[in-house]
């Protein structure tokens, strides 16, 4: 192991670890964008169900790797792409801040970024939807009867009570998407991985620069879990078994009143 | 029926492990030396020559499929005993591996559309987007020629010429001859040309290319740089040459 040419190249493994957080953030988050209605329409049997469904199958069906090649590679290989906004701006947004954020499929980045959204929405959906289908009837039945309509039970119970049954598969999807952003390296990103490429390349080593980028991964995914602990213990209190006997045996409680003892 | 299936896995294993005399790192994605067919056989100039030193040293060989990143550490930690990829003998690697002879060698060159009208000047470039496969000499040279000039890397040389064409990028340097054979000359180098000089900068690009050893290695590269020298003297270079090439690749 060569500590010199390690420290030597922090710059470049300080822009990759940039660039991993933030196509890892924004990816999971327009991934969410896209899962939150799928996994309600597959929940609820919606009108587009079938083709939300397909959606899903797709993109969990085949690699990441795949997909990033068939949206970078792929799609380039069509005229029709190259010669529509798909490829850049249309010209009267010259020079505006839309034309400088355009998702252009030119842009190694937003090919990405594309991929990586499409795929972890679809992880999302499945993850959200299974949340949904163990939310207990009776919570459901209990908003109801409080007299919230649809929307409101959605809104107010089915979805906050569903995201908290899913928050510990989040966690691993967080993690999943962190590790799977390691794919951007192959379409020309320098993130982290990229960077220890270029590091391993430039010195003809290969520990050096996948050993630096493995800890960086380690270091990341680490600080997700341990947020993840912290969320848990906070949105999960809940669902943790009950040690202590409720304060005052016999005072009117909800245990009292349902005649419900609790164990 | 399970224990057969075993069995015949194992044996498998068993026949590939029935080891070659040396085991020959080679590319695999660098035509016309090196290039993967639809059946996956690795065929190319870089793999005749190979086989014709290996059987003038009457040795049995055996080709590893490496990916160009990683065929040095490949060589060292013995997962090969051999570089035949078109690796150009610079002061950098021999930092590393030792090198035999040059078995060829050939400039490199830019190319770009036929029409783009570039110009292989820090001037010229300017604003432009090069790309060169990552860990090359084509790298270095960039990135101590052209400072400015944005680069891309790319795995192997194959997806450089798909963003080529996708216009991802407005040029790529590589050798001028895999760069002939392999894009220019085919269907998808159509409307593509070479432009500037034929750069051949010792500091960058070497003494030609040569076959990488393992430092410790210098019965092995005695006995290929013999092989070299029967392979030339014999005739058969020259007909591995006209199969692929009408020029001299040896070059002076």
């Amino acid at each position: 192991m060569n500590f010199e040419i390690i420290l030597e190249a922090w710059p470049l493994f300080a822009k990759g670890v940039w660039i991993t957080l933030h196509l890892t953030v924004l990816a999971l988050s327009l991934g969410f964008v896209i899962a939150l209605p799928a996994a309600l329409s597959l929940h609820h049997k919606g009108r587009f169900h079938r083709v939300w469904g397909a959606y899903v199958y797709v993109f969990r069906g085949t690699p990441l790797l795949v997909q990033t090649y068939l949206i970078y590679y792929g799609l380039s290989q069509f005229d029709w792409v190259r010669s529509s906004f798909l490829w850049g701006a249309p010209g009267f947004l010259d020079g505006t801040w839309l034309g400088a954020v355009w998702p252009s499929l030119k842009s190694a980045w937003w090919c990405a970024l594309i991929a990586f959204s499409l795929n972890s929405g679809a992880y999302q959906a499945e993850i959200l939807r299974g949340g949904l289908a163990v939310v207990p009837e009776g919570e459901l039945e209990g908003a109801k009867s409080l007299g919230l309509n649809p929307s409101q039970v959605t809104r107010l119970v089915l979805l906050p009570s569903a995201l908290r049954r899913a928050l510990p598969q989040y966690g691993n999807e967080i993690v999943f998407m962190l590790h799977g952003s390691v794919v951007a390296s192959v379409i020309t990103i320098q993130d982290i991985l990229g960077a220890g490429r270029t590091l391993n390349a430039r010195h003809y080593v290969a520990y050096e620069g996948f050993l630096t980028s493995a800890a960086l991964y380690m270091a990341i995914t680490f600080a997700v879990v341990w947020v993840f602990r912290l969320v848990e213990r906070r949105y999960l209190r809940h669902l943790n078994i009950r040690t202590a006997k409720p304060k005052g045996a016999g005072a009117p409680g909800i245990a009292g009143i349902g005649g419900v003892a609790w164990r | 029926m399970k224990r057969l299936v075993l069995a015949a896995a194992l044996a498998g294993f068993a026949t590939t492990a029935a080891a070659a005399d040396l085991k020959i790192c080679v590319e695999g994605a660098y035509p016309p030396f090196s290039e993967t067919t639809a059946s996956g056989d690795i065929v190319g100039f870089d793999i005749d020559i190979a086989n014709a030193l290996c059987a003038s040293m009457g040795k049995s060989c055996e080709m590893v499929k490496t990916e160009w990143d990683g065929i040095i550490p490949a060589l060292i930690e013995g997962k090969c005993d051999a570089i035949v990829a078109s690796m150009s003998i610079t002061e950098d690697r021999m930092k590393v591996i030792d090198f035999t002879n040059k078995y060829y060698q050939t400039p490199a060159k830019f190319i770009s559309k036929a029409d783009a009208g570039l110009v292989d000047t820090p001037e010229g470039l300017k604003g432009k987007v090069v790309g060169v496969q990552r860990g090359t000499i084509h790298q270095d040279f960039m990135e101590g020629e052209f400072p400015d000039v944005e680069l891309k890397l790319y795995g192997t040389q194959d997806e450089a010429y798909l963003d080529l064409q996708a216009g991802r990028i407005d040029a790529v340097i590589a050798d001028s001859v895999a760069m002939d054979d392999g894009f220019l000359k085919t269907e998808n180098g159509k409307g593509y040309a070479f432009f500037g000089k034929d750069y051949s900068i010792p500091k960058y690009h070497g003494e030609g290319a040569g076959i990488g050893v393992r430092k410790s290695d210098g019965d092995l590269k005695a006995a290929l740089n013999a092989a070299i020298d029967a392979i030339r003297a014999s005739g058969e270079y020259k007909t591995i040459n006209d199969k692929y090439f009408d020029f001299d690749l040896y070059g002076a």
